[in-house]
């Protein structure tokens, strides 16, 4: 790794750094929501992964294309329908399930075009939200969930014990999953569901079909 | 070189440019696709009009398509009046009458077609002695080139750049040229395509016709913001200058528009040209599949559209993306947002640039291309 490489690795989001860890090398990897292309770049850089993006905001897209990396603009809720059975070995969504149209459907859509889907979403319950809403009985503003809520495009948050049991209902496998706090550490709490869904403010998960 | 229509055609000259250096490996050739009424002159002062190449904000030392790094290529497509064989080139199909001189092909000239101005680039790349083009760029029927190129040399196209493109002709699209053909037509100087006899050209009618076709590669906001409703200089009021003056600005633009192009266009060249992009439909042969077209395909595209071009809108560039994605092909797509329609692809636009300016360095690099 070179130290242009170790400094864009120190800028990643915290979910973005584990999911690339989480990635076998030389796989091909479809990543939803990719953003300006961090994500891919790292992946390409370090894992010589076949790494590919969709990004909805035209700006991002721009951005990442301008910087070299294949990406797409596109919407998760209808683009993915177009690609083929088992495409990539990956797909990935970071932090995009939660502002999805239709979240049930396009973890479908993953699992079809993909062997496995690595999933990250900001855990809605979190001490911190339940606190928050309970305390001033109005909806939580957070480092993770920051905007109000007639501005927020998380129209479908969730929390980790949420996301179990939409697994179990779609017979996905869980291969593993994480909880991440405020700091970027994973969660201690991981064997235990209740005290992951309380500290974690992230949730990764990786799954494929059953 | 025998035509998709089935004519042979006996010889075939293609003119062309090149800028930079071809490589050691011959493997950081690009090649430029010009659009219906381009031509060869891409990053140079044209030897005919006198003004600068039609798109040297893209190509040249230093620009996203760099000279420095790629060799570039740009030819007169097929059917074409820039030095390509086309309607005004002599004809060599039948024998030259005893004592008299070889006629131009005019109206004889058989149909070419997208494909076979792609084919005659294909010899053209041969003759240079390069197997596979790192690269192919063009806008408008330039990328209906690219993608034609993508979609019958695959092994010879590490990566495509079609811009406000479309993989067919729509119907909207066909109706507007056969305005303009229509207006050539009428010209009582065209003679049935036999214009040279007479030594004089349907000046008026392809001046029309490319007049029709301006407004076509602008916008109404493009429109609006150079001209709005302003009176021609020295018009006190629409009034002034009576039924048959020039009252707005935007009239003589036209008018210049109309004007400058016959001084360096062929009549019977747009008619074949514009025929040829009528004609394109990259799906026909597949029942209408688009994607296989394009199937198992190892080039890498990068699709470029702009927010205010209705001639080639944003939707036809998202079809092509999709039918690409049904193939697992690596797409990149952007819209670049814009008021200045689809001639946008040969203004200044930063954004234009940043991205096929990325798009061809993460290529280099994907494609393992040293650069000096």
């Amino acid at each position: 790794m070179n130290d242009g490489v170790r400094f864009l690795a120190k800028t990643l989001r915290i979910d973005q750094r584990m999911i690339a860890e989480m990635i076998t090398p030389g796989s091909r990897v479809l990543v939803i929501g990719c953003g300006d292309g961090e994500l891919l770049d790292l992946l390409f850089r370090t894992r010589q992964c076949d790494a590919r993006g969709i990004e909805i905001d035209m700006a991002m897209v721009t951005r990442a294309v301008a910087h070299g990396l294949p990406v797409m603009q596109g919407d998760a809720d209808l683009d993915l329908e177009q690609y083929p059975d088992g495409a990539f070995d990956y797909a990935l969504l970071s932090r995009t399930l939660q502002a999805v149209e239709r979240p049930r459907e396009v973890l479908q859509q993953m699992l079809r075009i993909s062997t496995r889907a690595v999933v990250s979403f900001p855990n809605f319950g979190h001490w911190r939200m339940r606190w928050q809403l309970m305390r001033t009985g109005k909806m939580p503003n957070t480092r993770s969930w920051p905007r109000p809520w007639y501005a927020t495009p998380n129209i479908h948050p969730c929390t980790i014990r949420d996301f179990f049991a939409l697994c179990e209902e779609e017979s996905y496998i869980v291969e593993s999953w994480m909880a991440v706090d405020e700091a970027g550490r994973r969660s201690p709490w991981r064997r235990w569901l209740s005290l992951a869904n309380l500290f974690g403010e992230q949730a990764v998960f990786l799954l494929r079909k059953g | 070189m025998l035509l998709e229509c089935g004519v042979m055609l006996p010889s075939l000259t293609i003119a062309y440019c090149t800028y930079g250096t071809l490589n050691a490996a011959k493997s950081n050739a690009i090649l430029i696709c010009h659009a219906l009424t381009g031509d060869q002159y891409v990053a140079e002062r044209h030897k005919l009009t006198g003004r600068p190449g039609w798109w040297e904000l893209m190509v040249g030392p230093g620009k996203p398509v760099d000279t420095n790094r790629y060799f570039v290529i740009c030819s007169n497509v097929l059917g074409g009046c820039m030095g390509s064989t086309g309607p005004a080139s002599l004809r060599d199909d039948v024998p030259v009458p005893e004592g008299g001189k070889a006629e131009p092909w005019g109206i004889d000239f058989p149909l070419v077609t997208i494909r076979d101005m792609v084919r005659a680039q294909k010899k053209l790349i041969e003759h240079l002695g390069i197997a596979r083009l790192f690269a192919v760029i063009g806008g408008s029927m330039g990328g209906m080139q690219t993608l034609e190129w993508a979609a019958t040399y695959p092994e010879c196209v590490f990566a495509a750049v079609p811009i406000a493109a479309a993989s067919y002709h729509s119907a909207q699209n066909i109706a507007f040229h056969e305005v303009g053909r229509q207006a050539i037509y009428a010209d009582p100087e065209w003679q049935g395509g036999r214009y040279w006899e007479h030594g004089r050209t349907p000046a008026r009618g392809l001046a029309v016709a490319r007049m029709a076709a301006h407004i076509t590669y602008l916008s109404e906001q493009a429109l609006t913001r150079k001209f709005g409703r302003r009176l021609r200089a020295g018009q006190a009021s629409p009034l002034a200058a009576g039924l048959f003056g020039d009252m707005f600005e935007v009239e003589s633009y036209l008018r210049h528009q109309g004007s400058s192009f016959v001084r360096r266009f062929d009549a019977n060249s747009y008619l074949a040209i514009t025929r040829a992009m009528d004609y394109f439909d990259l799906a026909f042969e597949h029942e209408g599949d688009l994607s296989a077209a394009f199937a198992g395909t190892p080039t890498r595209f990068c699709l470029v559209s702009f927010s205010s071009d209705w001639l080639f809108p944003t939707a036809q560039s998202r079809e092509i993306a999709r039918a690409l994605n049904r193939v697992a092909a690596t797409v990149s797509f952007v819209e670049i947002a814009t008021d200045k329609g689809h001639d946008a692809f040969l203004l200044d636009e930063p954004d234009l640039h940043r991205t096929v300016g990325g798009f061809l360095t993460g290529c280099a690099e994907h494609a393992g291309l040293l650069v000096p």
